[in-house]
């Protein structure tokens, strides 16, 4: 893919801070706004992992329930997001992005029954 | 315009065509349904509408608690008359799917009015999924190939007789309803795959769930799905869409089978399911690195690639070892670990090893059950790398592991069983298109003159003839592939494409070649029919033998001596036997239970294998600490029934041995020889023990002074044997079934064995205890 070469002298730069400068420019905003909930996601997740660690893990089902709808969750953002990503335009024929969010809908509501099912 | 070998019907429309296919693969499928389902009832028509084998008549009592009283009492049902007297919580112990499939289909009828018995649901309910179970395998193969390897592939599993063994009508089990939710949960995953679908990868996760409820080989999916995609990854054909497809169904999946209450915790804590999660996290990672090479150069991302895939690889590598070795994560069940290990459950748990399905498959009965489909299977795999799409990887991973697991356990011959009708599906829906196909190719300069004879009608309607047939089908079916034969023909004359150079010469070729093929589908289904009807439709329950003239008797000691226990016991009456029969006794005769075919604690299944070894004055407190009245032993020495329990003896021997080896040993029920024997020549041990006895006790009076005769060992019986702590209750007709009740303690306080020597008025021995007595009297 590479869409656009780096500016220039990569190689002195910090690779993290190039990479940080492509994202911000290349990202659509639409992109940018799913990355912000995967991000927020992400954190509630280390959250919860950190309390169940460092503090208990008494009622396991709801630690597992929750900490399964913060990842549950994210791995459905994420792939909402590499479905209307216009990049992967041409592996996802089948899928609109309209279509991919109904299907994002549908799996998050399937999966918040499960997790309320779950925390018990 | 290229040659055609003969002549087809040019005026048709692409929608005529279209139409007509769909039709004819509807009837086609409503026919397979049909065959599949009639197959399958063998056993009703020949015997009558019973449960079969030991395991469904568990699933079928529970199916009934839970008709009786609703979904929340059966979900939350204790049984305290299994595995007296400590109890079974059904509820969190068993896989509920089934229970609740025909539940469902139970309170619909009734809803419909049309009250059928439940007993009349779950004896059916095998070939009615049998039916799905066709359908699942065709959308399955449909996306492998095309409709006519599905309608191919369908067919077959509808009357293979290695998925029939397990779903004849009456066969309540598990694995009734699981093969067709495998098959369609691989359809959803593979259909999620090739779109890229959330919403399929979510569908996939239901059905995923379905299967958990519904049967302990869900292990299965758990462990090819991840397979799949990991292969898929190291091939370097990672794309988008798998992350979807994959995550989607990973997250779903896991936590819905985590509401499973035997499930429970386990998908995150046990190694069988550690795959699936490993590989979820290797997607992330790499679906994160995809995401930054998209946004830096090359050069950057080498130098960010190797820092980080170093970090995380490791990272993630040694927390699974780590907490595998702390115990966090669970190791491998027995069960599992001995498909892996062969040896290991003969030398550690005897318990996996007495269960005949548990045995290595012997190559007879991959023939047997699968017939011509076992040879055309590898072919039909190498199609597959040929075309090499990522739906062809899962069928090549799916068959060379059920292949294995096939051959280390007879039992695992049912999941082989759809990957080999869908590959042979797709082998010879290839060899059938390439032969049936009409272009001739572009060398052949001299055409063959299409004389119109009644050969190629035959030729023409032979790939609609999938093999599960009877013989009005071809004709309804018949144009399924000759629509399809033809909407290439329309493709060609509409001058798309120019004949090959490849291609077949002539029509005599296409005829031998299709005549053939065409031969074996049939002969395939005969063997198919054959082997159902004669080796897999007999109830356990009802043992059948033909007299001398064909007339058929039945012998039916089972439930004669179950009933009798159902009606002449008090309704506490505790029966002990050995595991094999404790369902049937708690299904058909309603009474409690020491141990059943589940065999979760094999502590207590090791007690009752020690009652049955020892003497009788050991097994004797034994029996009273467990407050047993009844003892059922299965004796099959008077009509030669070679699955009693003198057979299954060493087994019990080896189980208790495992628990108290100073008590059993073995080697001491063998002769001096180390041979296994009934007669004089017995151990003594051997002879002592309450089984030997219990099966032997009156049997040599049968034969009025004649030699008695052991039908089954071919060995001369005892005679005088005594009984001193037991009464004999009943004894069926055939003497298959033999019950004893257990004495009650003496009232005078006397020991058993004493006391009946007193009742048969033998000379008590001069010694101790009446001199004793006299100086008691005297002080």
């Amino acid at each position: 893919m590479a869409p656009t070469k780096a500016p220039a002298a990569p190689s002195s730069q910090n690779p993290v801070v190039l990479l940080w400068k492509a994202y911000n420019q290349q990202t659509p905003d639409r992109l940018k706004f799913i990355d912000a909930f995967l991000f927020f996601l992400m954190l509630s997740g280390i959250i919860q992992f950190a309390y169940c660690v460092l503090v208990t893990n008494y009622p396991y089902n709801a630690f597992l329930a929750g900490f399964a709808s913060t990842v549950g969750q994210f791995v459905l953002a994420a792939s909402l997001r590499s479905q209307v990503n216009p990049q992967n335009k041409d592996e996802f024929k089948e899928v609109s992005p309209e279509r991919a969010f109904a299907d994002f809908a549908l799996g998050s509501i399937v999966l918040h029954f499960f997790v309320y099912n779950f925390l018990g | 315009m290229p040659s055609l070998a003969y002549p087809v019907p040019t005026d048709l429309s692409p929608a005529t065509v279209k139409n007509t296919a769909s039709l004819f693969r509807i009837v086609t499928l409503a026919l397979i349904s049909g065959a599949a389902i009639a197959s399958r009832l063998f056993s009703i028509i020949n015997y009558e509408s019973v449960i079969h084998e030991f395991d469904p008549w568990f699933n079928y009592r529970a199916t009934r608690v839970l008709a009786a009283k609703g979904f929340y009492e059966f979900w939350n049902w204790f049984d305290p008359t299994a595995w007296y007297p400590l109890g079974r919580v059904v509820g969190g112990t068993v896989y509920p799917g089934l229970m609740a499939t025909s539940g469902v289909i139970y309170y619909i009828l009734q809803a419909l009015n049309l009250p059928v018995d439940i007993r009349n649901i779950c004896v059916l309910l095998a070939p009615g999924f049998s039916a799905l179970t066709a359908w699942a395998t065709y959308m399955f193969t449909k996306e492998m190939k095309n409709e006519s390897a599905g309608l191919l592939a369908a067919a077959f599993i509808g009357i293979v007789p290695g998925y029939i063994s397990r779903s004849v009508a009456g066969s309540y089990d598990n694995e009734a309803i699981a093969i067709f939710l495998l098959m369609f949960t691989f359809f959803l995953w593979i259909r999620a795959l090739k779109q890229g679908s959330a919403l399929y990868g979510t569908i996939a996760a239901v059905f995923y769930f379905y299967m958990v409820a519904a049967w302990g080989g869900y292990v299965f999916i758990t462990n090819m799905i991840p397979v799949h995609a990991l292969v898929l990854i190291l091939m370097g054909r990672f794309s988008h869409r798998l992350y979807v497809a994959y995550c989607s169904w990973y997250a779903i999946g896991t936590l819905a089978s985590m509401q499973v209450p035997f499930v429970g915790f386990q998908p995150v804590s046990t190694s069988e399911h550690m795959g699936a999660l490993g590989v979820f996290g290797l997607l992330q990672i790499v679906a994160f690195i995809e995401l930054v090479r998209s946004h830096v150069s090359s050069q950057n991302f080498q130098r960010l690639l190797r820092v980080f895939l170093v970090a995380t690889g490791l990272l993630g590598a040694s927390a699974f070892v780590f907490l595998t070795y702390n115990g966090k994560i669970a190791p491998w069940t027995g069960r599992f670990y001995s498909l892996w290990d062969t040896g290991y459950a003969k030398k550690y748990i005897p318990i996996i090893a007495s269960v005949s399905e548990h045995q290595p498959t012997a190559w007879p009965s991959f023939f047997m059950d699968l017939q011509m489909l076992i040879f055309v299977f590898p072919a039909g795999v190498i199609m597959c790398f040929r075309e090499l799409r990522d739906e062809h990887l899962f069928v090549i991973i799916y068959s060379v592991m059920a292949s294995y697991f096939a051959g280390v356990m007879v039992r695992l011959m049912l999941t082989l069983t759809p990957v080999v009708c869908v590959a042979s599906a797709i082998a010879l829906s290839t060899l059938l298109e390439t032969y049936i196909n009409p272009v001739e190719p572009d060398a052949a300069v001299e055409v063959v003159e299409p004389k119109q004879t009644n050969g190629e009608t035959t030729a023409a309607a032979a790939p609609s003839t999938p093999a599960g047939k009877k013989a009005k089908k071809p004709a309804a079916a018949a144009a399924a592939a000759p629509t399809s034969a033809l909407s290439e023909l329309v493709a060609v004359s509409s001058g798309k494409k120019t004949a090959s150079s490849r291609g077949i010469f002539g029509l005599d070729t296409r005829i031998v070649v299709v005549l053939n093929t065409l031969w074996m589908l049939f002969f395939f289904v005969f063997h198919c029919t054959y082997v159902t009807s004669t080796a897999y439709s007999s109830p356990s329950v009802v043992l059948a033998s033909q007299g001398p003239d064909g007339s058929q008797h039945i012998i039916d000691d089972f439930r004669e001596a179950y009933y009798w226990l159902r009606q002449n016991t008090p309704e506490d009456a505790v029966v002990m036997s050995w595991w094999d029969y404790g369902y049937q006794i708690a299904g058909m005769a309603d009474r409690p239970t020491l141990v059943d075919n589940n065999t979760w604690n094999n502590t207590h299944i090791a007690t009752v294998g020690k009652a049955m070894s020892s003497s009788e004055e050991n097994a004797y407190p034994i029996l009273r600490k467990h407050d047993v009245d009844y003892v059922l032993v299965i004796f099959g020495g008077l009509i030669g029934y070679s699955g009693d329990d003198i057979n299954k003896f060493l087994w019990m021997v080896r189980i208790a041995q495992g628990v108290w080896p100073d008590e059993i040993q073995e080697s001491n029920y063998f002769t001096p020889r180390g041979e296994y024997r009934v007669d004089d020549n017995a151990s003594k041990t051997m002879r002592e023990s309450l089984m030997y006895k219990m099966s032997y006790y009156r049997f040599a009076d049968l034969f009025g002074g004649n030699q008695a005769v052991d039908r089954v060992r071919n060995q001369q019986a005892p005679k005088n044997i005594e009984l001193d702590y037991l009464d004999e209750a009943f004894t069926s007709e055939n003497w298959i079934v033999r019950i004893y009740e257990v004495r009650k303690e003496d009232i005078l306080g006397r020991d058993l064995k004493s006391a009946n020597a007193f009742e048969k008025g033998k000379k008590r021995k001069r010694s101790k205890p009446i001199t004793s007595r006299r100086r008691a009297l005297a002080a």
